[in-house]
């Protein structure tokens, strides 16, 4: 591939630049402000109480009161930002400017806090905010009287933001490793149980007490600086390269970098055959619960972000397949009791999931997007509430719902555990990832995405709308019906309060937030919403609170998610490509080729 | 024999009588310029034709198959293709891809192919592959080589106006319609477009049918010119013939560059 | 090539040939009817309920699609506008009325309360409308303005966001518990209407309704705001080039949107003496529902279809699944409204009034 080329020598060159815009102190202030009310709402919804029970350097250092520190750092390194280097300005270099106004973000964020703490103090407030307690008090000021707290508060937020914007000042090698390191001794901090069990799993029991004060307890100070150091020199090793992973993957043939693809992918399936045996139950457990999500995620993937149509009722697929096995798989169905093998029962579970979709699609048919969105939700509440109710319980058994679904059989293995049923769970998530690359570059493939970018010239090029939409749709509730099912058998039994919206919107920002389009991204959503969370207990309390406000951060900043497909990518920021489309990178002679300042539609 | 005949078809908006009892009627292997000033119901009038939108009466015959009322992918399949007055491509997808888009209608594997990879699928994907290099190679340098993986959004506008062409000659049309096929070009990539217009009827034997304003290529490129104006057909014949006709001249309030 | 077919020029309406989904379209309308009207049938029929437990039901859906119709107000002037269905608009709902619960107790702990209902109401109202709106001000400014070029999708995703955003904070904030709403002695009682003895509370709910959406409605037609509202909402270009800030009015759609539902909050109190983090949500939902049934981007729209799907909702089971003899049909008030959605949606997405929508800019 031709690579970007310098300007000839013919060319006139060096055009007087003109010195970089300062830092905006009036936007760092502003910034500020906006982080002392996140800040504040951080504190008073009890987030920092709850946080604070968790210990991550003993003794030193509990999660609460770093968590809102944290918030004055990262409003601090967005307000210290050199601003981006502008056409015929000389790209703006950070300086003492630059932690001045990182200082005054976190400054006044503190201010914020400060005067919470001086509320509290005054007022009890408990009445409105339940959270604001006497204990919250004694978090907040340190235990110091409140003069001295303020001042106090707003000196760390201080230094905080100062800290957050001097990251901008260091060099690029130091920032590559010293970030990193700081978020893995946080990681494993976060994660002791995780990282114990690890450990356990792997025999090295000596490194649990080397690092812990015990099994499940916080870092010693010791074992941080271990960590800290060990990732820090790594990542100043590898650090030294120019480019960055994913480009350099980019940059490769296509056949090395089939044959990496391929390499990657069997070192992942290796490592995650041991995980379960690894792990134990419960991480074992978590792992379940994402793979089930993973594979929704990737059938709505296909319709959402391939046809471009946006269900929010999609756990009613989901739904179908879990009772539609339960039913015809547990003795303790309440209408009928074939008491089939899931394996039997599962072109069964296929075949209803599919008449589902065709009755979800087909009304929907010719709406416009947002109302197919309502429409969806509709119907997915519909399902819920029908599936609950009293008058439909002879056969979905109401708020008891079905119990006693058995282990899932195959020949002569019963599956069982948390760890056994990861294969199987595992196994169908593969198959979904097969599918989704397989109809990616296939004739329907190009008909979906054709369709999503604009239907009616879609149409006008041949592809029947009709069938588009509704095969979509029915391989989407296919895939969530083997969710379903699996969710069935692995649990044991489905009761209909899991089937709530909430699982669908999960879904939707499982693959929103990893990257519509691209199965790693979705991987990643994944991991990131569902392990997380569930591996950390004073988290899961806030899980939904997390996603509505990565939803919003995602789309305001990266709208095609972590690991975007790269078109997806492209098409979300063309605005910006699209004025660097004349420098013509492709080392062709600009002739003809009229220059474009077209955003695509 | 006309491949195309348009009886008396008649659209209003509202209250705007868009096209008013039209009558059309093309041949085999013609190329006709459809002219009028802005509003006399030019893309009205391919949108009624391709089945965008419905006429309110009248008939549309193609190929000896009465249109009316079928949907645009069923007019597709039937041989009758078209461009759009502002380029409406498939931004985030490749050029290559835009253009096997058009070659959906051609084929016929399914879902279950796709995902088997079944003998049959990946016999129809090649060919629908090499369909499309061979469409989009009918364009030269253009379109050539590396620019088939482009997104087709970085394009500059003249080689997204030859990729709707492309995408069009994908679906093995009989008839294409192109709708103000040089607009915003400059008079090199005009002259050259003109060129290939003439090269698609006598090399691929396509009939077209182009929606025009610019009276250089009307005049290179048609055997016959029809001029519409607030929706019906004002006269229509020879370049020469209409350029020199009143009743045209006093419609375009006259243009003194185009009257030789 | 076959002969040119001579057919005969035939008027043809519209493009819909038979397929297999307009004769499944079909066959769901006649069943819908058919469910309905046998259902109906059986349940006035058997004398189940009597003249005055209907006219019971019938106020209480018209007092709640009152509220309906005040929440829809902001639906579909956003709509109108935007184009763009703002899915947080019911926590907008939800927080002005939790303020308006704060608000009222906090007053009732005092002798306002008792010595001057009216005057305490008011105050509640305002606290109410002042937080919805500012809520609603907030959301524009910092979530959806930077998207208002982005493909149609990513506002309908960051509005997802923002509503578990705003619904997880204010459970955090003021606890996920129930919150109730003191009483009133004045509106405890039955005012004789026409005859017939209805609980003042809910002639209150309707007359106030009436009321704000009579000012609401001269507000757009007769004042300079109102006419830029308009303006923009019809073509947002054109009202550029005319000197109206668009920004200012889109601004002020929020606000004012944002203020309704202050005000179906504060009368929420009035009728359902409790709230908590989760109540913006099937309201909200309900009040799209409505903004649709009347035509998107109608205000008078906004007001038929809430008090429709109020009084559906209400009458609805027991009037149609009553006559099936389903048991516990009121679990299925909800089904009711969502199916309510689904067939507007499917069979006249235009509403009852139709659309005012600006221009879509393709």
């Amino acid at each position: 591939m031709a690579q970007v080329t310098a300007p000839s020598p013919a060319r006139p060159v060096e055009v007087e630049l003109r010195p970089a815009p300062p830092v905006d102190l009036g936007r760092a202030a502003r910034l500020g402000l906006i982080g002392g009310v996140a800040m504040v709402l951080v504190a008073a919804t009890g987030i920092v109480g709850t946080f604070q029970t968790r210990l991550l350097i003993d003794p030193i250092l509990p999660l609460g009161l770093l968590f809102l520190y944290l918030l004055a750092f990262a409003f601090g390194w967005m307000a210290g930002k050199p601003p981006a280097a502008l056409e015929g300005f000389a790209p703006a270099r950070a300086n003492s400017r630059n932690l001045v106004a990182g200082a005054l973000a976190g400054a006044l964020g503190g201010l914020c806090v400060g005067v919470l703490a001086a509320l509290m103090s005054t007022f009890d407030l408990r009445g409105v905010f339940v959270q604001l307690s006497p204990q919250l008090l004694e978090i907040l000021t340190f235990g110091l009287p409140l003069g001295a707290a303020i001042i106090a508060i707003v000196a760390i937020s201080a230094v905080a933001g100062a800290i957050g914007a001097g990251v901008h000042l260091l060099p690029v090698r130091l920032k590559r490793s010293l970030l990193p390191a700081l978020v893995w001794v946080m990681m494993f901090a976060l994660f002791t149980d995780l990282v114990g069990q690890l450990f356990a799993g792997l025999s090295a029991e000596f490194l649990t007490d080397f690092l812990f004060t015990g099994r499940g307890g916080a870092l010693t100070i010791v074992g941080a600086i271990t960590v800290f150091i060990v990732v820090f020199v790594a990542y100043w090793l590898l650090g030294g390269r120019e480019t960055t992973l994913r480009e350099r993957i980019e940059a490769m043939p296509r056949g090395q970098r089939t044959r990496f693809s391929l390499i990657a992918a069997a070192v992942i399936l290796i490592i995650l055959w041991f995980v379960p045996k690894v792990m134990g139950p419960f991480v074992s457990q978590v792992l379940d619960t994402a793979g089930i999500y993973l594979l929704m995620a990737l059938g709505l993937n296909i319709v959402v972000g391939y046809a471009g149509m946006l269900d929010l009722g999609y756990v009613a697929f989901f739904a179908v397949g879990a009772y539609t096995g339960a039913i015809l798989t547990s003795p303790q169905s309440p209408a009928f009791t074939p008491q089939l093998l899931l394996i039997v029962a599962i072109p069964f579970v296929m075949i209803a999931a599919a008449l589902a979709g065709l009755m979800v699609a087909t009304p929907v048919i010719r709406m416009r997007g947002d109302y197919l969105a309502i429409v969806t939700l509709g119907f997915g509440e519909i399902a819920r509430i029908l599936f609950n109710s009293e008058w439909l319980a002879p056969i979905f058994g109401g708020a008891q719902g079905i119990t006693n679904i058995p282990d899932l059989q195959i020949g002569p293995l019963q599956l069982s555990t948390p760890q056994d049923y990861f294969y199987p769970i595992f196994l169908f998530v593969l198959i979904a990832a097969y599918v989704t690359f397989a109809l990616q570059n296939s004739r329907w493939g190009r008909a979906w995405m054709a369709m999503r970018e604009d239907e009616s010239v879609a149409e006008a090029m041949g592809v029947n709308v009709v069938t588009a939409k509704l095969s979509a749709f029915v391989v989407g509730a296919v895939l969530a019906s083997f969710g379903g099912a699996l969710f069935g058998a692995q649990i044991g039994s489905v009761f209909p309060h899991s089937f709530d919206i909430v699982v669908s919107v999960t879904v939707l920002v499982i693959i929103i937030v990893g990257g519509m389009g691209s199965v790693p991204g979705v991987a990643l959503g994944a991991l990131v919403l569902i392990v997380l969370p569930n591996l950390l207990r004073e988290f899961s309390q806030y899980q939904f609170l997390f996603y509505g406000v990565l939803l919003i951060v995602m789309m305001l900043t990266k709208p095609e998610g972590f690991i975007p497909s790269k078109r997806r990518a492209q098409e979300l920021h063309a605005d910006e490509l699209s004025q660097d489309a004349w420098l013509d990178i492709y080392g062709d002679k600009p002739t003809t080729d009229a220059t474009t300042t077209e955003p695509p539609r | 024999m006309s491949l195309l005949s348009i009886e008396s078809i008649s659209k209003a908006f509202g209250g705007l009588r868009a096209i008013n009892s039209l009558n059309i009627e093309v041949d085999q292997g013609e190329i006709v310029s459809v002219i009028g000033p802005n509003g006399a119901g030019k893309t009205t009038f391919f949108n009624l034709v391709t089945g965008m939108e419905t006429p309110d009466s009248g008939n549309i015959v193609f190929d000896g198959h009465n249109v009316v009322g079928l949907r645009p992918n069923q007019i597709l399949e039937l041989g009758l293709a078209r461009t759009f007055q502002n380029v409406r491509l498939f931004p985030t997808m490749t050029v290559k891809e835009n253009v096997m888009v058009g070659q959906h209608c051609r084929g016929k594997a399914g879902l279950i192919g796709a995902i088997f990879k079944t003998k049959s699928q990946r016999s129809e994907e090649a060919r629908i592959e090499a369909r499309a290099e061979e469409v989009l190679s009918f364009f030269g340098t253009r379109l050539a080589g590396y620019r088939h993986d482009q997104l087709a959004f970085v394009l500059s506008y003249a080689n997204r106006r030859r990729l709707e062409i492309a995408r069009a000659m994908a679906t093995e049309p009989r008839l294409l319609l192109l709708d103000e096929p040089t607009a915003g070009m400059n008079p090199r990539e005009t002259i050259e477009l003109t060129e290939l217009i003439g090269r698609l009827r006598d090399e691929k034997g396509y009939t077209i049918v182009i929606i025009e304003h610019d009276m250089q290529v009307v005049r290179n490129v048609s055997d016959r010119v029809i001029v519409l104006d607030h929706g019906e057909k004002l006269t229509e014949g020879t370049y020469d013939e209409v350029s020199t006709n009143e009743a045209v001249i006093e419609a375009y309030l006259g243009r003194p560059s185009e009257r030789r | 090539m076959s002969e040119a077919i001579s057919v005969p020029a035939r008027p043809i309406r519209s493009a819909s040939r038979v397929t297999p989904v307009t004769i499944f379209l079909w066959g769901l309308r006649i069943a819908a009817l058919a469910v309905i009207l046998y259902g109906s049938y059986q349940s006035i029929s058997s004398g189940r309920l009597s003249g005055a437990q209907w006219r019971d039901l019938l106020i209480f859906g018209a007092s709640t699609g009152s509220v309906f119709a005040l929440i829809a107000l902001g639906y579909t002037m956003v709509y109108g506008v935007l184009r763009f269905i703002n899915f947080a608009h019911g926590e907008v709902f939800m927080v002005g009325a939790m303020m308006a619960f704060y608000v009222a107790n906090g007053l009732a702990a005092t002798s306002l309360w008792i010595a001057s209902p009216f005057v305490s109401l008011l105050i509640v109202f305002v606290a109410a409308m002042t937080t919805s709106a500012s809520l609603a001000v907030l959301l524009e400014r910092i979530a959806y303005r930077p998207l208002r070029n982005a493909p149609r999708l990513i506002p309908l995703i960051t509005s997802i966001g923002a509503s578990f955003t705003i619904q997880y904070l204010v459970s955090g904030l003021v606890g996920p518990s129930t919150k109730d709403f003191p009483r009133m002695e004045p509106l405890r009682g039955t005012i004789n209407v026409a005859g017939s003895l209805i609980p003042t509370s809910r002639v209150v709910v309707i007359v106030v309704t009436v009321i704000v959406m009579i000012a609401l409605y001269l507000f757009v037609e007769r004042t300079r705001t109102g006419k830029s509202m308009r303006a923009v909402s019809e073509d947002q270009e054109t009202a550029a080039l005319m000197g109206i800030d668009v920004n200012r009015t889109i601004v002020t759609v929020f606000a004012v949107g944002g203020a309704m539902a202050g005000v179906a909050g504060a009368l929420w109190g009035l009728v359902f003496p409790s709230l908590n983090y989760f109540s913006g949500f099937l309201p909200g939902i309900k009040a799209f529902t409505a903004a649709v049934l009347g035509g998107i981007g109608n205000i008078l729209g906004a007001m038929l279809g809430g008090v429709s799907l109020g009084v559906v909702e209400s009458v609805g089971p027991s009037l149609v699944l009553a006559g099936y003899d389903i048991p516990a049909f009121s679990q299925l008030k909800d089904v009711v409204a969502y199916a309510a959605l689904v067939m507007v949606l499917i069979f006249r997405p235009t509403g009852i009034l139709g659309e005012r929508l600006s221009r879509d800019r393709t």
